[in-house]
C-alpha cells in the first residue's frame, strides 16, 4: 500500500508526516503535489498540516479547491483512509468530506502544547487500538472546532467523535478534537499523531492512530 | 556634475569626510544613486565601522581554528559529514516603532542567512528584552506600551515562525527601565547542510547570468540599514515606512525552492536581499568574486511599476535571493522558483571587470567598483572612558543589606517578569514542527533536536545577562558564553561554537564604547577557552531613547553536539526518588558574597550594584566536559545550573518542572541570602535517581569528577512528596511545590494583563 501525502505551497508538516509513515511504520509514502490531477496509484491520503496558500481567504478555504482534491474526494468515497492533521483537517472541512469549521481559538493565540486527549470513538480503524487517554501535541492558532447542534447531535448518535480534549485549550465544540466523517474512513483532527510518532522525541502515542492507515487499507 | 549639497548625504547618514572619501575613491561626483548605496554600504550595521577593530578580538582565534581544519566559513563539523551554521541577527528598530513586523521580518532575515548557506534551517532561538510591565514600575503610559511592544513582538515571532515551519526551540526573555521605548528582538537562526554542499556567495564567471529570485520588490524598507545605526527619537514614528513587511509564506516558499534548486547544480552563488537589498547583494557578491555585474532593473519584478532605481537599489522588501546561475542552465534553477509559485528572472549578468553597472530606463545611474563599497567603508576607532557608575559599584558591600524572609524573597522573584516561566510567550511558537526537538523549552536549560540522518544531538541556548554586563562589562562578556555553555551543557552536549548579538548605545559615547569594547574582549577570551570560535554575529549600535541607552546587551548563542541524542538531559526528573548533588569549581574568588549584580539584590532592594562573580573559565570548560561524559555514560538523568536567584530559585525550577519534591541542604555561607540567593558561576545541581551505583563512594560519578578537579557533594534529595524544604543554620523553610508553580507559570501572564 502507497500513501500519498499532500504538498500544498505553504504546508510545513510534510516532511514530519512523510518521515512518521516511513521512518516509525514502515508504511510506503510518497509526495503528491497540489496540482496533480490524479491520486492513481495511491491507497490513502495524509493531508498535512501548516499554512496552506499562506491560510488567505480562510485556513484550508483555498486548498480545498485544488486540483488534487478531486483525487483525493474519489479515494475518500470509495472507502480509502484519509487523515487530515490540522491545516489538513481544516482542509477536509472546507472541502466537505468532514462537517463542521475551525474558527479562531478561544484566547485568540495560538498554542503549542502537548494536550491529553481522550479516544470517544472506540470501534473505527483509526482509534480502535488507541489507549483510552493518550498526550499528543497540539500547535495551532485556529483549532475551535465548531459544529451546529443538529450535526453535533448526529455526530454524537453515529459515534463520529473521535477525540475529545480532557482539558479544552480553544474552546472547541463539546471539547472535540477529531471528527470522522459517517463512514469512519476519513479522520480529522487538531493534535498532531505524526509528532507523537519518533521514539527518539520520546513521544510515541500517535503511532497507533496511523496505523489505522494499514488497518483500513488490509480491511479493503 | 557640481559638488553634492552636504544635506544631501548627511540626510542619508553619510559624514563630510565619508562624502568627500566617496569623490577621491571614484574621481568624481557620485550619483544620488551611489551615494544612497555607499550610505547603507558604509552604515555601521552593513559596514560595521565602529565595530571592526574591536571584532578583530574574534578574528584571531577563528584563523587559528580554520588553519587547524576545525571551522569553515561559520560552518560547524559535527561528524556524519554533516555541518550546521547559525547566527544571531537583531530588529531593534524596526520592532520599537513597528512590533509585530519588526519581529517577524527579524525571523524571516536570519532564516534567509541560513539558507543563503545552502542549510536547511532546522530551528529558531530568541532574545528578547523590554522595558518594565509591572503597574507601577513606570509612567502609566510607559508601562502600556512596553505591555504592548512584548505583546506584538512575540506575536510577530510566533505569526512569522509557525508559518514557516521553523521550530521555535528556546530562547529568553527579560525586562528593565533601560529598554523602555527601545526594546531589543535578537533572533538567531540554526541550520544544517551536508558539509559538501556549502554554497558560496561569490560572484564567478564571466557571462554567468544574474538571477532574481522571490517575491517583488517594493517601496518597504527603504533605508532600514541607514534607520538601524541612528537613535530613536520621537519622530522615529515618521520612519515606520522604512520597517519592512513580512510574508512568511513567500518565506516558506522561498526556502523550498532554494534547496531544491541547489540540488540541480547550476547554482554558482547565492546571497540573500537582506539590510540594503539589491545593493547590499549585488556589491557583496561582485566584491567577493572579485569581478562584476551588469544589471538591468528594467527586469526587477516590481509591485508598482513607476519605482526610481534609488528605490528599487534600496528597497528591503523581504523574501527575495540573488542568485548567479551557470551560463545556459538558468532554466533549471528558474523553473523550480516558478513551480513555488515566486518570481524568477535573469536581471544581469557577471563582468570580469570589478565594475558594477546599475541601468534603469536604459541609462547607467551608478557604476562602481563594489570593493570601494563592501571593503573599503571607513574605520573609526572611538574614545573608551571607563565610567564612574562602574568604579563605584564596586564599593557595594553585602553586609549594609536589611534582612528578608525567605519565603518572600523566593516568592517574589518566582512571580517577578524577570525570572518567572516565559511559558506564555513560548507556548505561542510552534516547537516542534519538523519533529525533531527532543526537549522543548521550559523543559531543559536548552533545547536539544534530533536531527534526521544522525544519531547525534544538538543542543542550544542563547543568554545574556545585561545587569552583569552594565556594572562589569569583562565579566559580563565572559559570563554570557560561560552561561550559555553550562546551560548547554546541562542537557548532555559538549558545546562546541559561539554566535553572538552585541546591542549596545551609541558608540560615540566613550563609556558606550568602553562597554562594548570590554564586553567583546570578555566574549572573545571566554570563547577562546571553552574552545567555542565565535563563527558569526551581529552588532547593534544606537539603541537609545531620550532617556538614555540601554543596558549593554551582549546575547551569545552556543551550540552543542552530544554522540547520541537520547542519552539528553533535562532539569529535573520527574518520577521516582533520589540524590540531588552540587557540582561546583573549587577555588573560585567570590567577591561581595556573590550577591554583586545579583537578581536578589535588584528584585529585592531595588540596587543595582557590586560585581559579578568573575567566572574560572578554565574550570568553566572542565565542567562541560564533566557534564557531557556524566551523561554519556548515563551517570546523571538531570542538570540544572545555578544562575539568577542563586541555588533556592534554581532547585525551585527543578522541583516544579519535574513536578516533585526537592529537599535541599546546605552548611550556610556569611548571610541566609548570600547563602540561597548568591549567584556562583560553575554550580550545577545534579539528579541521581537510588536505583543508581554511581553514588556510592569512590563511585564513577565521584570519580568522574575528581578527573575534571571539580568538587561534588550530596547535597539534598528528590522524591514525590511535593514539597520544596531548605534548611541551613540560618533555618529552615519548606513551600508545597504546587503553590509556587501557580506564581511561576503564571505571574507574566497577569502582569501583562493588569490594568
Amino acid at each position: 500500500m502507497k500513501v500519498a501525502v499532500l504538498r500544498f505551497p505553504g504546508s510545513n508538516c510534510d516532511q514530519d508526516a512523510l518521515h512518521a509513515l516511513r521512518d516509525s511504520l514502515g508504511v510506503q509514502a510518497d509526495y503528491v503535489w497540489h496540482e496533480e490531477p490524479s491520486l492513481a496509484g495511491f491507497d490513502a491520503v495524509f493531508v498535512p498540516g501548516g499554512f496552506s496558500y499562506g491560510d488567505y481567504l480562510r485556513c484550508g478555504a483555498m486548498a480545498s479547491q485544488a486540483k488534487v482534491m478531486d483525487g483525493v474526494r474519489e479515494l475518500a468515497a470509495k472507502g480509502a483512509p484519509v487523515l487530515g492533521v490540522c491545516n489538513g483537517f481544516q482542509i477536509l472541512c472546507e472541502a466537505d468530506l468532514l462537517p463542521g469549521a475551525l474558527m479562531q481559538n478561544e484566547g485568540q493565540k495560538f498554542i503549542c502544547a502537548p494536550v491529553r486527549l481522550e479516544a470517544v470513538n472506540r470501534t473505527s480503524a483509526w482509534t480502535s487500538a488507541v489507549d483510552r487517554v493518550i498526550e499528543i501535541p497540539i500547535a495551532h492558532g485556529e483549532g475551535r472546532y465548531v459544529v451546529d447542534e443538529a450535526t453535533l447531535a448526529e455526530l454524537k448518535a453515529n459515534n463520529q467523535i473521535a477525540f475529545r480534549y480532557l482539558d479544552n485549550p480553544n474552546g472547541s465544540v463539546d471539547s472535540i478534537a477529531g471528527v470522522l466523517n459517517r463512514e469512519g474512513n476519513v479522520l480529522g483532527m487538531m493534535p498532531h499523531p505524526e509528532r507523537a510518532a519518533f521514539d527518539r522525541l520520546g513521544l510515541t502515542d500517535g503511532l497507533a492512530i496511523l496505523k489505522g492507515f494499514q488497518v483500513l487499507v488490509a480491511s479493503r | 556634475m557640481s559638488a553634492t549639497p552636504a544635506e544631501v548625504y548627511t540626510s542619508m547618514g553619510l559624514r563630510e569626510s565619508e562624502y568627500h572619501e566617496i569623490v577621491r575613491m571614484l574621481r568624481r561626483e557620485p550619483t544620488k544613486t551611489e551615494l544612497g548605496m555607499f550610505a547603507v554600504m558604509w552604515s555601521e550595521h552593513c559596514g560595521y565601522k565602529y565595530s571592526r577593530p574591536v571584532l578583530a578580538a574574534f578574528k584571531k582565534y577563528k584563523e587559528a581554528m580554520e588553519g587547524a581544519g576545525l571551522e569553515n566559513a561559520g560552518v560547524v563539523d559535527i561528524g556524519d559529514g554533516l555541518g550546521v551554521t547559525m547566527k544571531v541577527e537583531s530588529h531593534n528598530h524596526p520592532s520599537a516603532v513597528e512590533p509585530y513586523q519588526g519581529a517577524a521580518t527579524g525571523v524571516g532575515g536570519i532564516i534567509r542567512d541560513i539558507l543563503t548557506m545552502g542549510a536547511r534551517p532546522i530551528a529558531c532561538l530568541n532574545s528578547l528584552r523590554f522595558g518594565p510591565i509591572n503597574a507601577g514600575a513606570d509612567e502609566s503610559t510607559v508601562i502600556e506600551r512596553n505591555r504592548y511592544l512584548c505583546e506584538h513582538v512575540v506575536a510577530g515571532i510566533a505569526g512569522y515562525g509557525n508559518c514557516v515551519g521553523v521550530p521555535t526551540v528556546a530562547g529568553e526573555v527579560s525586562f528593565h527601565k533601560s529598554y523602555s521605548g527601545n526594546p531589543l528582538v535578537n533572533a538567531m537562526c540554526v541550520g544544517i547542510l551536508p558539509l559538501d554542499e556549502v554554497t558560496t556567495a561569490a560572484a564567478s564567471g564571466a557571462g554567468n547570468p544574474v538571477l532574481y529570485l522571490g517575491s517583488a520588490t517594493g517601496r518597504d524598507g527603504i533605508h532600514g540599514a541607514t534607520f538601524a545605526s541612528d537613535t530613536l527619537s520621537e519622530d522615529s514614528n515618521a520612519n515606520r515606512p522604512n520597517v519592512q513587511i513580512g510574508d512568511p509564506f513567500a518565506e516558506k516558499l522561498l526556502i523550498e525552492a532554494t534547496l531544491e534548486a541547489l540540488q540541480t547544480g547550476a547554482v554558482v552563488a547565492i546571497q540573500d536581499m537582506g539590510a540594503a537589498g539589491l545593493t547590499c547583494s549585488t556589491i557583496e557578491m561582485a566584491a567577493k568574486g572579485n569581478v562584476g555585474m551588469d544589471v538591468d532593473l528594467d527586469l526587477v519584478p516590481m509591485r508598482e511599476a513607476d519605482m526610481s532605481g534609488y528605490e528599487l537599489l534600496l528597497s528591503e522588501s523581504q523574501e527575495r535571493m540573488l542568485a548567479v546561475a551557470e551560463k545556459g542552465r538558468e532554466e533549471e534553477v528558474l523553473s523550480v522558483f516558478r513551480k513555488w509559485g515566486l518570481k524568477a528572472v535573469v536581471i544581469g549578468h557577471v563582468v570580469d571587470e570589478p565594475v558594477v553597472t546599475v541601468r534603469r530606463h536604459g541609462e547607467v545611474i551608478a557604476s562602481v567598483d563594489p570593493r570601494f563599497l563592501a571593503d573599503q567603508c571607513p574605520v573609526y576607532t572611538m574614545e573608551a572612558e571607563v565610567p564612574h557608575y562602574h568604579v563605584r559599584a564596586g564599593q557595594f558591600d553585602p553586609s549594609s543589606l536589611p534582612p528578608v524572609s525567605l519565603s518572600i524573597a523566593l516568592t517574589t522573584l518566582l512571580a517577578s517578569p524577570e525570572l518567572s516561566s516565559k511559558r506564555w510567550v513560548y507556548q505561542q511558537y510552534d516547537q516542534q514542527v519538523q519533529t525533531q526537538t527532543s526537549v522543548v523549552a521550559g523543559a531543559a536549560d536548552a533545547a536539544v533536536l534530533s536531527p534526521r540522518g544522525t544519531k547525534k544531538g544538538l543542543s542550544a541556548k542563547i543568554d545574556g545577562n545585561s545587569r552583569y554586563t552594565y556594572l562589569h562589562p569583562r565579566r559580563g562578556g565572559r559570563l554570557a558564553v560561560a552561561e550559555a555553555a553550562r546551560n548547554v551543557a546541562c542537557t548532555g552536549a559538549l558545546p562546541v561554537a559561539a554566535t553572538d548579538g552585541l546591542n549596545f548605545g551609541s558608540p560615540e559615547q566613550p563609556h558606550v564604547f568602553w562597554q562594548f569594547r570590554e564586553a567583546v574582549y570578555g566574549i572573545a577570551e571566554a570563547a577562546e577557552i571553552l574552545q567555542t570560535p565565535v563563527i558569526s554575529g551581529n552588532v547593534s549600535f544606537y539603541n537609545e531613547t531620550a532617556r538614555g541607552e540601554v543596558f549593554p546587551t551582549p546575547l551569545v548563542g552556543i551550540l552543542g553536539v552530544m554522540d547520541d541524542a537520547s542519552a539528553r538531559l533535562t532539569m529535573a526528573p520527574t518520577e521516582g526518588a533520589g540524590k540531588v548533588l552540587l557540582v561546583q569549581i573549587p577555588g573560585l574568588h567570590i567577591e561581595h558574597e556573590g550577591l554583586g549584580a545579583s537578581s536578589y539584590l535588584a528584585l529585592m532592594h531595588d540596587r543595582e550594584e557590586g560585581y559579578p562573580v568573575d567566572p574560572d573559565l578554565q574550570g568553566e570548560a572542565r565542567l562541560c566536559r564533566f557534564l557531557n561524559e556524566a551523561a554519556k555514560s548515563r551517570l546523571i538523568t538531570a542538570a540544572h545550573d545555578v544562575s539568577e536567584g542563586g541555588i533556592l530559585f534554581a532547585a525551585a525550577e527543578s522541583a516544579i518542572t519535574g513536578n516533585i519534591g526537592l529537599s535541599i541542604s546546605l552548611e550556610g555561607g556569611k548571610s541566609e541570602a548570600a547563602t540561597w540567593f548568591a549567584e556562583v558561576p560553575g554550580q550545577v545541581l545534579v539528579f541521581v535517581p537510588d536505583s543508581s551505583a554511581a553514588l556510592q563512594d569512590g563511585s564513577d560519578l565521584a570519580s568522574l569528577a575528581q578527573s575534571y578537579e571539580l568538587a561534588i557533594t550530596e547535597t539534598g534529595a528528590y522524591d514525590q512528596s511535593n514539597l520544596l524544604r531548605v534548611e541551613s543554620k540560618f533555618g529552615s523553610a519548606s513551600w508545597p511545590v504546587e503553590d509556587l508553580r501557580q506564581l511561576y507559570l503564571n505571574s507574566l501572564e497577569s502582569a501583562l494583563k493588569m490594568g
